[in-house]
């Protein structure tokens, strides 16, 4: 049981109370992507989120996403494709990019480039976060 | 950044009676602009009363006249892509979905859209006077960086531009908006909703203080044949609209019956024109007519320096998307300009 102040966000519950640094906080503003975690199967930014607005959501951060020590798809995926180079947006890309996935709305790659464009890459490795989006959407191996 | 309490509501009465008691207390919903707000210390709410969990806010339903009523808790992105909106409401669904990232649509209210405040950059600059943010206190915009600022409907006090893609749409298809307050229900006409910035900039709509909004009714006509969303901006994607256009006309035998054009990124409020539509009720879908249209639309618009690119931009727009229109299979995905 955690007790927060109501004021607390999503992301600072994640990162200052629970210690899961791998949800990144960049803008802090919704307009950069880096702090997007899975809730309760939808994709949405835990910067903008009070952790009070989602007591009894199930959350799934970067850290949540492999299966042990096996990398989960999107996750090989990205290394595949070079798909980051920092490093720093990549946590906010992987369950920006397991939410596209899950929504099943994008079909072609432009639909792919427009349903990311809340996830901002300041490396400029959108090329390869694109491709390895791709690799997996098309592979099918998502479980 | 103030602290404030976090209450949350079982239904629309207890929602009602908690901001009654309470002049600092907001609603909360999706959060997506109220809680940016609060962290630029542009709000400093003292409660927040969440209204996520009222059954009857999050519904999305048929009504018996053959509309559609959507929950104003419901979210954008399921509104989008429901498939009653897809097929019957499409310029809706394109809307919503040419506004904001796919991760703020899956939190936003519809309510919270209506709702949203404007981005004007001295309205979120605690540092600078702004007659929405302070009255009274001056308007730096109107000699300063004015680009995204407005070209209809502005006032000596406010050039502040609504930035919603969703509103655009609903003003088009003449949505209603029910709400519910101290004093009871009613419907206000979307035309009736949001307001000039006339000298009260710092009212953005006609809500009464202590008014929940508890759904938007959508009328039986959708326009499903002949619509489209233009949306025009700095970047491709994830990005305000310097001009957006809806269109939607119904045609019989090539000659147009009914038409809507609303535009967004030009003013305070959607700006339609009922002299633009009148004028092409029994005339072609044909280019020259939508000029024609759009200098109608545009007779009274005034640049303030940087945006003076609008009104060009606009009337370009509306006839590009009356064109888009006829042909909707040519729109491609996020309400970019066809190829």
């Amino acid at each position: 049981m955690l007790e927060l102040e109501p004021w607390v966000s999503l992301l600072d519950c994640l990162r200052d109370h629970l210690d899961l640094t791998g949800t990144k906080k960049g803008c802090d503003h919704g307009q950069c992507g880096a702090c997007t975690v899975i809730c309760d199967d939808k994709r949405i930014l835990s910067c903008l989120t009070l952790a009070v607005m989602k007591n009894g959501s199930e959350i799934t951060t970067v850290e949540g996403i492999a299966n042990g020590d096996e990398l989960h798809p999107i996750q090989q995926a990205f290394i595949d494709h070079d798909a980051f180079q920092c490093g720093y947006c990549t946590p906010g890309q992987l369950c920006s990019a397991i939410g596209l996935i899950n929504e099943g709305k994008a079909n072609s790659r432009e639909e792919v480039k427009e349903l990311m464009s809340g996830n901002l890459c300041r490396c400029g490795a959108n090329v390869g976060i694109i491709d390895a989006i791709m690799q997996v959407k098309d592979g099918g191996i998502y479980e | 950044m103030n602290n404030f309490e976090y209450k949350q509501a079982a239904d629309a009465n207890e929602a009602i009676n908690l901001i009654t008691q309470n002049d600092h207390s907001k609603f909360l919903a999706g959060g997506t602009n109220l809680i940016d707000l609060w962290k630029y210390n542009i709000t400093n709410p003292t409660e927040l009363i969440d209204i996520n969990h009222i059954a009857s806010l999050s519904e999305i339903r048929e009504l018996s006249d053959g509309g559609v009523r959507l929950g104003a808790s419901f979210k954008n992105a399921d509104t989008a892509y429901h498939p009653l909106i897809e097929q019957k409401y499409p310029l809706l669904s394109k809307a919503i979905l040419a506004g904001a990232s796919a991760q703020i649509r899956n939190m936003a209210s519809n309510a919270g859209n209506l709702l949203q405040r404007t981005r004007c950059y001295y309205f979120y600059d605690p540092e600078v006077p702004c007659n929405k943010r302070i009255p009274g206190s001056g308007c730096p915009a109107k000699a300063g960086y004015n680009r995204i600022h407005a070209i209809l409907g502005t006032s000596e006090q406010c050039i502040a531009v609504f930035p919603s893609d969703m509103c655009v749409a609903l003003a088009a298809l003449n949505a209603v908006v029910n709400v519910e307050g101290p004093e009871g229900k009613r419907a206000i006409n979307f035309a009736d909703f949001h307001r000039l910035p006339d000298d009260r900039p710092d009212l953005d709509n006609n809500l009464k203080p202590n008014e929940l909004i508890t759904s938007i009714d959508l009328p039986n006509k959708g326009f499903s044949t002949n619509y489209s969303y233009l949306k025009l901006r700095d970047r491709h994607s994830y990005a305000f609209a310097l001009v957006s256009v809806a269109t939607a006309f119904e045609l019989e035998n090539d000659i147009i019956k009914e038409i809507r054009i609303a535009l967004g990124g030009v003013a305070h409020k959607p700006w339609r024109s009922t002299a633009a539509e009148n004028f092409l009720i029994g005339k072609t879908a044909t280019a020259e007519n939508f000029s024609s249209a759009a200098d109608l639309i545009l007779k009274d618009a005034k640049g303030f320096g940087h945006n003076d690119f609008k009104i060009k931009l606009a009337k370009k727009a509306i006839v590009r998307n009356g064109m888009m229109a006829l042909n909707p299979e040519t729109q491609l995905p996020g309400a970019k300009p066809s190829a």
